[in-house]
């Protein structure tokens, strides 16, 4: 149908490349204070140079081999797609990388970016810990002091990362306040980063933040898609019909579909944590505008924000606590609003069943974030075709989630046999 | 002449230097805020900082913090702020700004509107995204006695039509100069601020520190080779003898966290009012 080579390399897309100061269309940007206005230029800068440096592009993709365990496979998933009785799925397998998930693409990038512009201090925050994990790990490989924020709320039920990270040489700050979940950490983040600029980098983990970090956090992690390309055209000689990927501040979706943008005939869809209702407060879906997202300026970007009438930022809910933040990358709210990606969101039920579902049929136990991906992967599938095909972004696994999964299916079983 | 200007040149006449004070709006509550800005005229305030309260204040440290959490608990908006400004135009003509980070004015003037801003593509950074009506926002702070606004989280870059409507409606935008500026970015800066520029006395969040650093004092000199413009140096600033010590370089001092702390110890007191201008004589007096 296609000759292999075409189908390997991606046709980038003049829009999806943002401006000098990192918009796309009316999103992105800097809304930083003027004291991190330098070092993002000087990051900027810094950034890129590296991306035209032969040695240190070479170094990064051994580490990626070596170190991380790329390229990660694309997985035929044949009970589930029997399952469904649909569409041929995929799962890209990131949840088999070093530290568990796809997280570590982007902290090996940044590492390497941190000791050339000779920073000898890394902070980062972290949501479900997969990114502080990731960056606690590169920290340790590179020989360098690094300090993880973290909501106390995440902490609470992300414990056993608490643990790998301090395992693994970092200091955790416990952020006690507004939700107490990733956004209070990138605050915390944020606060440390102004006052420590000089010496200190900060490895933001997601396609978030001010210009330049969702171009770099992208770039870093489009490795998924690339790999998933040029893999989908090795065994089926075809582009996919579909991708799928979960998205909380978006980098694991944005990365996926990144390479497949020019496509035309590929759709995409990036889903959200629908959490427990439609009220304000109850979900961490942005692009539901009756549940209160709308464009915003949040955290260094202008993008969609779930927020009051007032503009003060709400509470976010969801089972999955990478997937729990109130703002999504710029790059989404463009590609959302160009109507090049469509999202959606599932609920935290539907989450925790096909966590539960992808164990038992493919012996895959998905992170609660993955989770997500696949629970609308199995609606969707069911509505294509059998020689359609879809790519599901498995971003990480999910051992980090089996107290809570366990405490929450537990109570549930409960319930209903109480109903009985 | 904007007011800000007046108040600067009237002071320089008389051979004096600028005492800036910093509340929270609605700290402990809005009644308090409006008697707060009177007090504070009252005490020799050159120009009184108005923070508009915000779920996410990421520049600020833990006192100011706090400050918003507890006005935020009363659920007041910018209107209701304006309202105060508006109230305490009855008693004192002294320059007020707002303080605010970029999203509560941004959807001030996106008020009801769910649709998203803008289909196009290339627009130029800064420049008006279609639905936002930035001169709701600049008329009704003009109305109300406003003089000016500061953004702590806005860049000239990403001001352009921001800064434009502000500039047609008479109202100063102060911007932010910080130690890392460089040459470059100050020039750029102080071609684009009015009224007066504000320095940042070093990395870091808002908050009472022990010692000012020389890097202030730097910072001054490096910027008034950029601009005539008075400079007003705040960020840790919490004792009358530091105010003096800026006064040494600078053109004004603000303080923030010191008087916001005071504040909070005082919120279950009936004399906050009184315990504030006191504090306030002693900064301004730089004694």
């Amino acid at each position: 149908m296609f000759p292999a080579s075409s189908l390997c390399e991606c046709s980038m897309n003049a829009i999806t490349q943002p401006d000098s100061l990192g918009h796309w269309g009316p999103y992105g940007g800097r809304f930083v204070p003027e004291t991190l206005m330098a070092p993002l230029e000087e990051l900027t800068a810094a950034y890129a140079a590296a991306r035209e440096d032969e040695t240190f592009q070479s170094e990064l993709d051994q580490l990626l081999r070596d170190y991380a365990g790329r390229p990660t496979p694309l997985f035929f998933a044949q009970r589930l797609t029997e399952h469904c009785g649909g569409a041929r799925i995929y799962l890209k397998r990131e949840d088999l990388l070093h530290t568990g998930a796809h997280k570590i693409n982007n902290t090996l990038g940044q590492i390497l970016l941190a000791r050339r512009m000779g920073k000898r201090r890394i902070i980062a925050e972290t949501g479900a810990g997969q990114h502080g994990v990731a960056t606690a790990t590169v920290c340790a490989l590179f020989g360098l002091e690094c300090v993880v924020y973290m909501g106390a709320e995440d902490m609470r039920r992300q414990a056993l990362n608490v643990f790998r990270m301090q395992l693994l040489g970092a200091e955790v700050r416990e952020v006690d306040a507004g939700s107490r979940t990733l956004k209070d950490a990138i605050n915390e983040a944020l606060r440390d980063w102004v006052t420590n600029v000089a010496d200190t980098y900060y490895l933001l983990g997601s396609a978030l933040g001010p210009h330049p970090y969702p171009l770099i956090v992208r770039d870093f992690q489009s490795v998924i898609g690339r790999e998933a390309r040029a893999q989908i055209a090795g065994k089926e000689n075809r582009l996919p019909d579909c991708l799928i990927a979960c998205v909380g501040g978006g980098s694991n979706s944005i990365c996926l579909f990144h390479p497949f943008l020019g496509d035309e005939s590929v759709k995409m869809i990036g889903v959200e944590a629908g959490g427990r209702g439609n009220e304000l407060g109850e979900h961490a879906a942005r692009f539901n505008s009756n549940g209160g997202g709308r464009p915003g300026v949040l955290q260094g970007t202008m993008s969609y924000v779930l927020q009051d009438e007032r503009g003060q930022i709400a509470m976010t809910h969801s089972i999955s606590a990478g997937l729990d933040y109130p703002s999504i990358g710029p790059e989404h709210a463009f590609l959302h609003d160009e109507g090049r990606v469509e999202y959606t969101s599932v609920s935290d039920d539907e989450a925790l069943d096909a966590f539960q579902l992808l164990s038992k049929l493919e012996g895959i136990i998905p992170a609660l974030e993955s989770a997500h991906a696949v629970a609308h992967a199995i609606k969707v599938a069911r509505e294509m075709k059998s020689d359609q095909i879809m790519i599901v972004n498995l971003s990480g696994r999910g051992d980090k989630d089996i107290d809570s999964a366990r405490n929450k299916i537990i109570t549930e079983d409960a319930e209903k046999i109480s109903r009985r | 002449m904007s007011r800000i200007a007046e108040a600067f040149t009237n002071l320089k006449r008389a051979g004096r230097k600028g005492f800036i004070p910093f509340i929270t709006a609605g700290d402990p509550d809005l009644r308090t805020t409006k008697e707060l800005i009177v007090e504070l005229a009252r005490a020799g305030a050159t120009v009184i900082e108005l923070g508009i309260p915000f779920s996410d204040p990421m520049a600020d440290g833990p006192v100011i913090q706090r400050a918003s959490e507890r006005a935020l608990r009363h659920g007041f908006g910018i209107a209701d702020v304006l309202e105060i400004v508006s109230e305490a135009r009855g008693e004192t003509d002294v320059p007020v700004i707002l303080f605010s980070y970029f999203n509560p004015l941004l959807q001030f003037c996106v008020e009801g509107r769910t649709s998203p801003p803008s289909k196009q593509i290339g627009l130029e950074a800064g420049l008006v995204r279609p639905g936002v009506d930035f001169e709701k926002l600049a008329s009704e702070a003009k109305r109300a006695g406003v003089d000016g606004v500061l953004v702590t989280d806005l860049v000239p870059e990403e001001a352009i039509e921001f800064a434009s409507v502000l500039k047609a409606t008479d109202l100063d935008l102060i911007f932010l100069v910080a130690p890392t500026s460089t040459d470059e970015r100050l020039k750029m800066i102080a071609e684009r601020t009015s009224g007066f520029i504000y320095a940042v006395s070093r990395a870091g969040v808002t908050g009472a520190r022990e010692e000012m650093n020389v890097e202030a004092e730097k910072l001054v000199n490096r910027v008034r080779r950029f601009s005539p413009l008075p400079v007003a140096v705040g960020f840790g600033i919490s004792k009358p003898e530091q105010v003096r010590d800026v006064w040494r370089y600078a053109d004004g001092a603000v303080v923030g966290s010191a008087i916001v702390q005071l504040v909070e110890k005082s919120v279950n007191s009936a004399d906050v009012v009184i315990k504030v201008g006191e504090f306030a004589r002693h900064l301004a007096a730089g004694s």
